[in-house]
């Protein structure tokens, strides 16, 4: 046994491994949602002005905005009013070492496999470790600041390069663009920064690990990254929470924005409590994911693995401005007991010869639900632009249902969309060959399942593919019979 | 090592096999034989455990244990074999990892360590020298493409793998080139020893040239209605099924 899986069997409750709740004493402000409450947030993190004005107009035109109803979601009424809109471990005040954090907040990081000193990290791996609103920790600064790489809390940067944040923020995801994402941009608490300069190829994976842990609150997070010309980062997203019987919203907001020639790829596992095995508690995850292909023959690729969450709704989006440009998006996303995910991309193509794929595999069990949702825009302008979409459903039973709503637009003649969708069930004859080869029904599953993703998991960094079948695995427990 | 004793079996309501009754001993090898549709698959999966195929009557020992009892992974994990008459492709799992949980699977069941990657490949090489598998094969993912005698062949593969106490070959060599059907039949002999069996389903006499037979039975309209030992095999390539479905009146 590895010491991640010891760490992770100490801790195990129930199916979801992550499920405890550290005693770490927090500042939790009061529930509810107003102007006032805006104006404390930003107080507390003491933002210069252009940031409180962002939040105010966020808020201000959140107001006016409706809840989306368009998804094939049900979503029980979420009373904003009743939820607390910052919640910080008490003792983070400026951390010069280690020692300094709450060893109860180390031992957290540490059951969750994510150790936050350096040298026993994972080698080529920075953390920015994120607990309910604010970040506790980033590792690698330092080395990596030596190549002028910004990596840091949002906060950090607000104060740090003011000058950098306030050019990006909101490019790629305007504040009013959506309900969620108007309110994140309204009350968001941290998140990550990264900045990664002209010429420069990040040499280790940048990853930010989310962590909701205080009850009654809502995580809002944001992170920007920013790749100037002719650089690359691969960037990786975590996220947990502890099991609880009421629901929990989440309301992210990512913007990437890659400038000529710049790779951005960004990869995340997400696995929120999904619930219990009738439905109750678990995270409602609506994020607003979206990538800026600003540069010519600029990169941005999506590739994603949903286990988590009560519901979820992300459509991580690829506008493609620059010539050339490539958009990725590669998912798997799996639903089990009565969680429901309604996710897809959006690839808008602007400059000429602009390239996209949408790669996204959906396995159902449970009386869950799963649908893909996908939009393909080629703008008249975009000649020769081509976009590939696949969408594969696999069904573990007779309960879950999967579904695909693809929309595609093509405003000119050179440019070639091809969609292709398929259905199917997985096969007894498969799990009878498994069985009659020694191998039980459960692990024949994860098998096959797991082949079934292998293209999409493929894409993952090494180490986030071995915990993303794991997790698969996990999440598909008790899905037979 | 295998008593099967008046065994009738219904598959969606339809009845297919009509009371068998066959004892196979250890070292021993029986081949059964029979016209299309006469339940010699139905026999072969109802013995493997799969789950369509409702036991009505009947009743089958295997090593002195209730076979009908167990999960179809514990038949398989007690040395129970089947070389699959169509081998099912699993897209997207490679060859590797399938054999290597299946050898585990199978020595985690008998208390013993479980292989590592290295091991097993070591391993793996040994046994496809055995077979003639080409690594082109077992670098893909498991059947996905092979052609019919690949499939086949594979099945033997895995077989030498997993080193059966009773393995039953549901028409192997059909499918099979001369050379192939002779490195199968190499294949098969070399796994043979004193304590274990093998039950060969076929149509053709050709492939019990090399793996001979101790008793031949001809299954029909779901009741084996004849045994005899390897020379009954001849009788039937020379003359066919007319004879028998007269014997047993049509
Ligand atoms: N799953 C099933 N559903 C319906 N009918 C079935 C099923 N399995 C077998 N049968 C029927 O049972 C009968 C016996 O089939 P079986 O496959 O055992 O024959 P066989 O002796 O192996 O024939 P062959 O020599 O062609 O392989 C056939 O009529 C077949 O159609
Ligand atoms: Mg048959």
């Amino acid at each position: 046994m590895t010491d991640q899986d010891k760490i992770l069997s100490e801790v195990t409750q129930g199916d979801y491994k992550y499920g405890f709740f550290s005693d770490i004493e927090t500042e939790i402000i009061d529930r509810g949602l107003n102007e006032a409450v805006i104006r404390t947030i930003s107080e507390k993190k003491d933002e210069p002005d252009f940031m409180l004005e962002f939040r105010l107009d966020a808020f201000r035109r959140w107001q006016k905005m409706k809840m989306p109803d368009w998804a094939y979601l049900k979503i029980p009424p979420i009373d904003f009013q009743g939820i607390s809109y910052y919640a910080a471990p008490k003792k983070k005040p400026e951390l010069r070492s280690l020692d300094e954090v709450d060893p109860e907040l180390l031992e957290t990081f540490n059951k969750l496999g994510i150790p936050l000193e350096e040298q026993k990290h994972l080698a080529g791996v920075a953390v920015d470790a994120v607990l309910d609103s604010v970040s506790v920790k980033t590792t690698f600064k330092e080395v990596l600041a030596e190549q002028g790489i910004v990596f840091c809390s949002f906060s950090d940067a607000v104060r740090e390069h003011p000058d950098l944040v306030r050019k990006y923020l909101g490019q790629a995801v305007p504040v009013a663009d959506n309900f969620f994402a108007a309110l994140n941009s309204a009350v968001f608490s941290d998140g990550s920064f990264c900045y990664i300069p002209r010429g420069v190829r990040c040499p280790m994976e940048l990853s930010t690990y989310f962590r909701i842990n205080s009850a009654n609150t809502g995580q809002f997070e944001r992170t920007l990254i920013v790749a100037d010309d002719d650089s690359y980062v691969s960037y990786l997203e975590g996220c947990t929470a502890p099991m609880r019987d009421e629901n929990q919203l989440h309301a992210a907001v990512v913007e990437i924005i890659a400038l000529n020639r710049a790779e951005v790829k960004y990869s995340t596992v997400q696995n929120w409590y999904p619930g219990d095995k009738n439905g109750r508690g678990g995270i409602y995850n609506f994020v607003t994911k979206r990538g800026i292909c600003r540069g010519e023959s600029s990169k941005i690729s999506w590739t994603q693995v949903e286990t988590g969450s009560a519901i979820t709704w992300k459509y991580p989006s690829c506008i493609l401005i620059g010539n050339h440009s490539v958009g990725e998006f590669n998912s798997v996303a799996v639903t089990n007991n009565h969680q429901q995910a309604d996710t897809g991309s959006k690839m808008i193509h602007i400059g000429k010869n602009t390239k996209s794929t949408i790669v996204s595999k959906g396995i159902s069990a449970g009386k869950s639900n799963n649908s893909y949702r996908g939009l393909v825009k080629v703008m008249p302008g975009a000649e020769n632009s081509r976009n590939f979409s696949q969408c594969d459903s696999l069904l573990l039973n007779d309960t879950c249902g999967a579904h695909t709503f693809p929309y595609i637009e093509v405003g000119n003649k050179s440019s070639i969309v091809e969609h292709e969708a398929t259905t199917s069930k997985i096969g007894e004859d498969q799990i009878f060959y498994c069985n009659q080869r020694g191998i039980d029904t459960e692990k024949a599953i994860s098998m096959i399942v797991n082949g079934y993703a292998k293209e999409v998991l493929n894409k993952l960094p090494m180490e986030f593919a071995v915990e993303a079948q794991k997790l698969l695995q996990i999440s598909l427990e008790g899905s037979v019979g | 090592m295998l008593s099967i004793k008046d065994l009738f079996v219904e598959v969606e309501g339809m009845e297919i096999l009509k009371g068998i009754n066959l004892v196979v001993k250890p070292g021993e090898i029986h081949a059964i034989m029979g016209p299309n549709g006469s339940g010699k698959s139905t026999l072969a999966n109802v013995l493997a455990g799969k789950e369509e195929y409702t036991v009505t009557h009947g009743e089958v020992t295997y090593l002195g244990e209730d076979l009908l009892d167990m999960a179809p992974e514990e038949r398989a994990q007690k040395g129970l074999f089947l070389s699959f008459q169509y081998p099912v492709e699993i897209p997207g799992v490679p060859m590797v990892n399938f054999l290597k949980t299946a050898v585990n699977e199978h020595r985690r069941s008998r208390g013993e360590k479980e292989l590592t990657a290295g091991e097993f490949l070591k391993f793996m090489r040994t046994k496809m020298e055995m077979v003639d598998m080409h690594a082109q094969l077992t670098n893909r993912s498991v059947n996905e493409g092979f052609s019919g005698g690949e499939k086949k062949k594979n099945e033997i593969f895995q077989m030498a793998l997993l080193e059966p106490r009773l393995a039953i070959l549901d028409e192997t060599d059909s499918g099979l080139d001369i050379d192939a059907l002779k490195t199968v039949a190499h294949g098969v002999n070399a796994l043979r020893n004193s304590g274990n069996a093998t039950i060969v389903v076929t149509h053709y006499q050709r492939l019990l040239d090399y793996i001979v037979p101790d008793h031949v039975h001809v299954l029909y309209g779901g009741k084996i209605v004849k045994s005899a030992g390897k020379e009954l095999a001849f009788e039937l390539e020379e003359k066919g099924y007319d004879w028998i479905k007269k014997e047993n009146g049509e």
